[in-house]
Parts: C-alpha cells; structure tokens; sequence
C-alpha cells in the first residue's frame, strides 16, 4: 500500500443545514503535485479551511470525516497548529506587509532573536532581532526558488509575480515543511511568471514536498500535476492520474450535467440586428475587471453571460451601465454614446438589475413603493406633479403603480408602504426588477438574478424574465454563475475568462465545451482533442 | 415591548419621561404652569428653525450639520450690515435676511464642496469647520469697518460682544399679531414664521430634487446606479441647511432681543443636533416631524428645569448642569448609532 503524507477521509461539512462538502477524499503524496480543480462553490476552499483549522469552520460547528498526517489521526483546530503540523499555504491574495522587506516578511512572527541585557532582565519579548542570520536565511530560501532579488528590498513595489515567490519563499523558510497549498496561485500572473511558478513547484515536488495546487487553468493542470482531483458541488466527482486523462475529460467532469431547471424555451423570435455593441471594452471593477471586450446584442434576445469569479463577467454590465470607470467605444441602435453616463444610460431606456441586490439593488430602509419608483421618477420625470414652479412627487400615482407591481409580480409584502429590507431574497429581486421594469426598458440587463434566493423563487424569476422576452420583445443580458441556469433560459451564452470573450456557445452544446472555455482554453485545443 | 421602545426610540422616551416627570415636579412645587407653556411656545419657535437646518443635511447623507454655526455667522453679517445701514422694525428684519442669503448660499456652497472631498468623515470635519470659522469671525468682527453706534465699542475699535435689537427689530415677530388667554402669551408671527419655514422644507423633500437627496443620503450607490448625480445634491442639501441655519439666527436674535457675536455661535450646533435626535432622527434619517417633536422636547425640558431645579437647589447653576448632560449624553447616544442602520 502507498503511503499517503495527507489523508482527508470523508470529509463532510454543512453550514447551517447547507451541505456544502458531502463525503470527500483526499490523498496525497510526498512528492507530488496534486490538482485540486472545481467550479466556484464546489468546496475546494472549505475543504482548504478544514485543513487549516481555520475558524470559520470550528465556529459553525466543526466537520465530519477524518484528517491523517503522517498516518496519524490528526485534529487541526487552529491555523498555528497547522503550522506545527508542516502545513504552509501561499495564499491567492498576498498576506504580505508592503512597508517590510522581503526579509522582515519571509521571518514574521519567527523571527531569530539573541539575547540582551534588557531581554535578560524582562524576558523573551525584548530579545534583539537577528537581522544577519535572518538575511542568510531568507537568502537561502530566496536562491532554491532562483530569485536574484536582494532581501533587504521592500515588499511594497515589488511585481506581482515576485510577491507571490516572496509568499512561497516564507513557505519554504520554515523548517519541516512537508505540505504545501498553492490556492490558484496563478489567476494574478502573467503568463511567464506563471511558468516560472510551475517550474519552482516542480523542483520543490523534487525536494518531497508535497504540493496541492488549486486551480482552475486546466492546462496548468495538464502540464504540471501529477494526479487531479476533481470537485463538483461537494462531492468527489473524481481522482485520476493525470497521464491517464486528457483536459476534455476534466473539464466534462468538472461542469457535470446539474439539475436542471427544466423550462422549454423555445426558438424565440430573434432577428440578427444588432441592438448594441460594444467595442474594447475596459472596465476597472475590483475583482471583476474586464480587459478589452467586443460584444454585439442582438435585438429581443436573450443573452446569457457565464464564466468563473473573479474573471469579469460581472463587470460587464456594471462597465456599460457607467457604474464603474470604464473605456472602449458602444453602440446603441446606431447611435454612438459615450460611457460612464448612467443617468444617459437610463435615459436611453437601458435598464439594471444589479447583482448587489441590498446594497447596489435596493433602498432597505425605504418603502417598496418608493424603491419602485425612483429610478423612474429620475429619470424620465414620470410620477410628479407639478407645483406652480417645482415639481413635488405625486404619493397617490406612486402607490397605485406599486400595488399593480406587487399583484403582478405576486411580492409577498403587508403592502406598498413596507420596508424593502423586511421582504425574502426573492421578493426583494421582484422589486428590484418591478423598479427596472417601471423604467419600460429595451434592454434589460439583470445581473445574479437567483443569487440567495431559494428554488422556487428561482423559477418564478428565470418564468418571469422568459415572459418579458417573449411576450414584449425585451432584449435580455442574464448574468449569472449558474450555468444551469443560463443554459436553461438563454439564447445564446457568452463565456468570459480572464476579462475577455472566451466564446459564445449555443445552450445545448456540450459540457466539455463549457468547461473548458471557463478554464481559459482556447477553441485550438479543443479541435485537437484536448492534447 | 421591546418593539415599542424600539419605536419611539431609548432616547426619546427617556427625554419624555424626564420631561413630564419635572412638569409634575413643578406642579407639586406650586410653580406656574402657564408661563412655563408660555416659555415653552417661545423657545420652540426661536429655535426651531436653526433645529429644522438640520434636515436637509441628515437627508443628504452628510449627517447632522455640526458646522452649523457658518450658517449663523453669515445671518449674524446679515443681521450687522442691516442695522449698519440703519434699517428699522421690519425692513430691518427682511434686510437681515436678505443680506445673508447670498453669503449663505455662497458659502454654504464651499461647505458643500469641503464635505464632499472628506466622504466618510463629515460629522468630525463640520464640527471643527464650524470652530475654525468662528474664531475667523472673532477677528472679522473686529477688523470689518462697521460704524454703527448701537453696535460698537463705545472706546477702540470692533463691535461689542452683545448689543440690543429693541431699537431696531427686536421682538418684530413675536409681537406681530400676538395675543393672551389669560397668562398664556402667544406670539403668533413667530410660530407663524417657523411653521411656515417647515412646510417650505417639507415640500422640498417632496420635490424632485428633495427625493432624489433622500435617496442619494439612504443609499448613494443606489441612487448613483438611477443616474443621480450625489455631489450635486450633497452641495444643494448643504447650501439649504446653511441657508436654514443664517434665517434662523435671525429669528432667533429678534425674539431673544439681542445680538450675540463673537464666541457666541460657538457650540450652537449641539442642541440643534440633539433636539433633532431626541426627536426621532438618525444620523441617517430625518423628518421635519422630528424637528418639531424633538425641538418642543428638548427646549422644553430646558425651559422647564431651570426653574424647577433653582427651587429645589437655590444655590448652583444645577440646570445648566442638567443641560449639557442631556444635551450631551444624546449626542453621544445618537453617534453610537450611526453604523447601525441598514443592517436589519
């Protein structure tokens, strides 16, 4: 029998009543890089969590399963004991303090200390700090991972690339290290630094360290590990020798066919006119930054835009409703208009549904009559009378158009003058749309538009949204990180990596396709086979 | 039970309760009730409508106007210039005002662009704001080239501390149409003047621009995503409240008869403030209900323990006292409140 260096058996977790991790597996080896690949909340950072004793986890009431180091039966309640137990992680956001240097960084909390005559008369916590040997150490680190950078350099202006080998240089400092977590180590690197990377994790997997790697370019996973474990919704969907499967396979396993929210769409009625297009498209929103997007919406369509976090797909909308800085060039109807204009967005009868439901979406503290209204009374000055010179809000009209909302959409309130923070998730979605339709929108843009709300609300809003288009014409832009659900409603879908158009694929295409297009592969590799 | 204090609010049910309790105290003390209502009238509206200048601003989302006292200096030039030129009874009065308009609204206009530059941090940044052009204003008052006898040191240069309106418009409004039932004394123009101005801010808030305020200050992102330029109406809301705070110094001078300069305006903001929060207002949320409620609680609190405690403890300032805890502790209770809201 192999001996295995980590042994995750059974691993079960639920966060109040949601079961997130639902019986995992993990082995690993001294020596080997292991994939660890999945959807977004498929568990892999749970299970990350579990490993590290992180306190998310003991405090919602711990998990199941049992953890084995070295064979033995191990229960990590904290990340120190982590530490102790030869755990190290270089984190996907660098955990690092740009006012050090790289030295300072590398020996944080374990610094070298000599004794003085103060740390002699008042202990331990006044010892001198030992720069010279902390140097030579941190040197030492520094030249396994054959970076030529001097380690008195501070940490603050340093390149991405060498933040992240400054991260694996205070990894590979501490003395024992057996395990080490790489969480999408890549997703911030370009592509050479990325290779050097897998180079570094490679000759570290020589020195027996074993390496987990968590990941989602699948090619990465190809050139690099040695065994993959893929992850889909908590479960163990598989593990497989590398050299025995090909990125095809990886990625079918990876999106799986889901439970579908079965909705028969048929072919709606769709010209090829072009509604609005944008060209180059740059959008600088934290996290979700689109780099240079062309995207043409077809009149009365619906368009369904996918892909993983953190890769933009959310910026998109919020770039072209003028919500975050954006550049590039857009087109609406034939009509050149200028971006980073909502109110001229608005005007011209584009309407937002924002994925930021309570803090973008809605006025919590305020009536859901108001939070229907107000977009349009801006706007187009609909729900005002007029008062010698000033125009004063018109109450009666407002309350009469939120109650027809409210009966329409069926929103389960006590009335038009409830508060919008009191309603359910889905209720609140309802109103968040009842206040972009209010605006009589041509093109609708609805971003997460399930996000946090239970199943059967999901399905009135995904009915709701197919009524519109079919039954008014609407030109629908349906973000979401569900792909069953895009699958399920839309007419094409946009898949988006890395900031830009990855493909567009009819719903009923293959999973592979899917997959592999949301890991960033090109359409070459999949023509070839996936080799 | 919980949802009832909830509802009313901690603060405003305690203030109430203090209020009526020294009420009954003044009773069983044999003290006369009358002139106390009387008093209480009065001061409602003197300083109701420096409390009112506080609405605009709460709406906009700046919190409460802590730099109030730019508003009240600008009335008070308003105020000097008027009675410099030699303005007499009402055309002194509306020359007050319509000599600090434009100086309100100017700067009240900076003010705005100063809160606006120092997102997060308005309510700290007013308050000294205000102090810093107080003390600017000490040294203006000495150095403008005012040469009105009432108004100036009788020796050396500047204007004096305090100097009476009775010559001029003192009491203008609370004598106009003014009558008594009894020893109840009701100065109509006065509560006339401040009923009025609220309904002014009240329609404002009702208006396009006032909903699209409301919105911005309950939740700027939401109202930045309806296209609502934020800026703009935090400008606006400010300029309104300065212009709110200059009238209402003016109101309040001529019904307190005389003029105060100098260090005076110093630390009006604060039972502006807190009468607005006793009244029900957030540093997020507020009504011009709030200002009448919170204004006729707070002042007449005041109005009714300063004689109630003098009977009791002859000796001391013992009501000054109790006005600077409440004043206060409200102030304090209410900015521990801030960051709650919202989070349901």
């Amino acid at each position: 029998m192999d001996k295995y260096l980590l042994q995750m058996k059974n691993i079960q977790k639920e966060y109040s009543g949601n079961k997130v991790l639902k019986g995992v597996d993990l082995n690993l080896k001294a020596g080997e890089i292991h994939c660890l690949i999945g959807e977004n909340g498929a568990g892999k950072s749970t299970l990350m969590n579990i490993l590290f004793g992180m306190e998310v986890i003991h405090s919602t009431g711990g998990y199941g399963g049992e953890v084995l180091i070295d064979g033995q039966l191990t229960k990590i309640t904290s990340p120190k004991e982590a530490m102790k137990a030869n755990i190290g992680m270089v984190h996907q956001e660098f955990m690092l303090i740009p006012a050090f240097s790289i030295t300072e960084n590398v020996k944080l909390n374990r610094e070298v200390t000599k004794e003085n005559l103060v740390s002699r008369v008042f202990g331990e916590r006044l010892k001198t700090v030992d720069f010279p040997t902390m140097s030579q150490d941190t040197r030492k680190a520094l030249d396994k991972l054959d970076m030529n950078i001097e380690e008195y350099t501070r940490v603050a202006g340093l390149p991405v690339g060498h933040m992240q080998f400054v991260e694996i240089a205070r990894e590979i400092d501490k003395t024992g290290l057996q395990i080490l977590v790489f969480d999408e180590p890549t997703a911030v690197l370009a592509e050479s630094e990325a290779d050097n990377l897998l180079r570094t994790m490679k000759k570290l997997a020589k020195e027996g360290i074993a390496i987990l790697f968590i990941t989602h370019r699948l090619d990465e996973v190809m050139s690099a590990s040695d065994k993959v474990t893929i992850l889909r919704d908590g479960e163990l969907v598989a593990c497989k020798n590398t050299k025995d499967t090909n990125i095809i396979e990886i990625a079918e396993l990876m999106v799986g066919r889901k439970i579908e929210i079965t909705m028969k769409k048929e072919a709606s009625v769709q010209d090829q006119e072009t509604i609005l297009e944008v060209k180059n498209l740059h959008v600088e929103m934290p996290g979700e930054e689109v780099r240079g997007l062309d995207l043409k919406i077809r009149k009365g369509e619906i368009l369904g835009i996918g892909g993983l976090a953190g890769q933009g797909k959310i910026g998109i909308a919020n770039g072209i409703m003028g919500l975050f800085p954006a550049t590039g060039e857009m087109n609406l109807a034939g009509k050149e208009i200028g971006l980073n204009n909502t109110a001229e967005m608005l005007k011209n009868r584009l309407a937002f549904v924002s994925e930021d439901r309570r803090g973008v979406g809605l006025i919590l503290d305020e009536t859901i009559e108001m939070n229907i209204a107000f977009t349009a009374l801006k706007v187009q000055g609909r729900f005002l009378r007029k008062l010698g010179p000033i125009y004063l809000q018109n109450d009666k009209e407002i309350h009469h158009h939120a109650r027809n909302m409210i009966k329409e959409f069926d929103i389960r309130c006590t009335g038009p003058k409830q508060h919008a923070g009191r309603l359910s998730g889905g209720n609140q979605q309802k109103v968040c749309i009842a206040r972009a339709l209010t605006q009589e929108p041509i093109i609708l843009f609805i971003s997460e538009p399930t996000r946090g709300i239970d199943i059967g609300a999901k399905k009135l809003v995904l009915d709701l949204l197919l009524k519109l288009n079919k039954e008014l014409g609407m030109t629908i832009v349906m973000t979401s990180s569900e792909l069953a659900e895009l699958r399920s409603i839309s007419d094409r879908i946009l898949i988006v990596s890395e900031g830009k158009e990855a493909g567009i694929l009819p719903p009923d295409a293959p999973d592979a396709k899917y997959g592999l297009l949301m890991s960033g592969v090109t359409g070459e590799i999949i023509e070839k086979g996936g080799k | 039970m919980e949802t009832v204090i909830q509802k009313i609010g901690l603060p405003r049910l305690i203030i109430t309760a203090l209020f009526l309790f020294v009420l009954v105290l003044g009773g069983i003390l044999g003290m006369p009730m009358i002139s106390f209502i009387s008093d209480i009238i009065k001061r409602m509206g003197m300083y109701g409508i420096l409390v009112l200048a506080m609405v605009p601003s709460i709406q906009s989302g700046t919190g409460p106007n802590f730099a109030l006292p730019i508003g009240i200096l600008t009335g008070l030039l308003g105020i000097v210039i008027s009675l410099e030129i030699g303005l007499v009874g009402m055309a002194g009065f509306l020359g007050a005002v319509g000599f600090a308009l434009p100086f309100a609204i100017l700067v009240g206009f900076f003010y705005g662009k100063l809160l606006n530059m120092v997102k997060g941090a308005e309510m700290t940044i007013a308050t000294y704001t205000g102090f810093a052009v107080v003390q600017f204003m000490c040294i203006m008052w000495i150095v403008l080239p005012f040469q009105s006898g009432t108004m100036k040191w009788a020796l050396g240069k500047g204007l004096r501390n305090t100097f009476p309106l009775d010559n001029t418009f003192g009491l203008i409004l609370n004598n106009f149409m003014a009558f008594s039932i009894g020893n109840l004394h009701i100065p109509t123009g006065l509560l006339l003047v401040f009923f009025g101005t609220c309904f002014a801010v009240w329609l404002f808030t009702k208006s396009k621009t006032g909903t699209e305020i409301l919105a911005g200050g309950m939740n700027p992102r939401f109202a930045i995503a309806s296209g609502v330029n934020i800026d703009r109406n935090r400008i606006i809301a400010n300029i309104l409240s300065t212009v709110l705070g200059a009238f209402g110094i003016i109101v309040y001078s001529q019904s307190f008869g005389f003029v105060q300069l100098y260090t005076a305006p110093l630390m009006m903001a604060f039972p502006a403030v807190a009468a607005v929060l006793i009244g029900g207002a957030t540093a997020q949320r507020a009504r011009v209900s709030h200002v009448i409620i919170g204004v006729v609680l707070f002042q007449g609190l005041l109005a009714v323990s300063l004689p109630v405690a003098n009977q009791l403890v002859p000796e001391g300032n013992l009501s000054e006292i109790i006005r600077m805890v409440v004043q206060n502790g409200i102030i304090l209770y209410a900015l521990t409140k801030v960051n709650d809201n919202g989070r349901n």
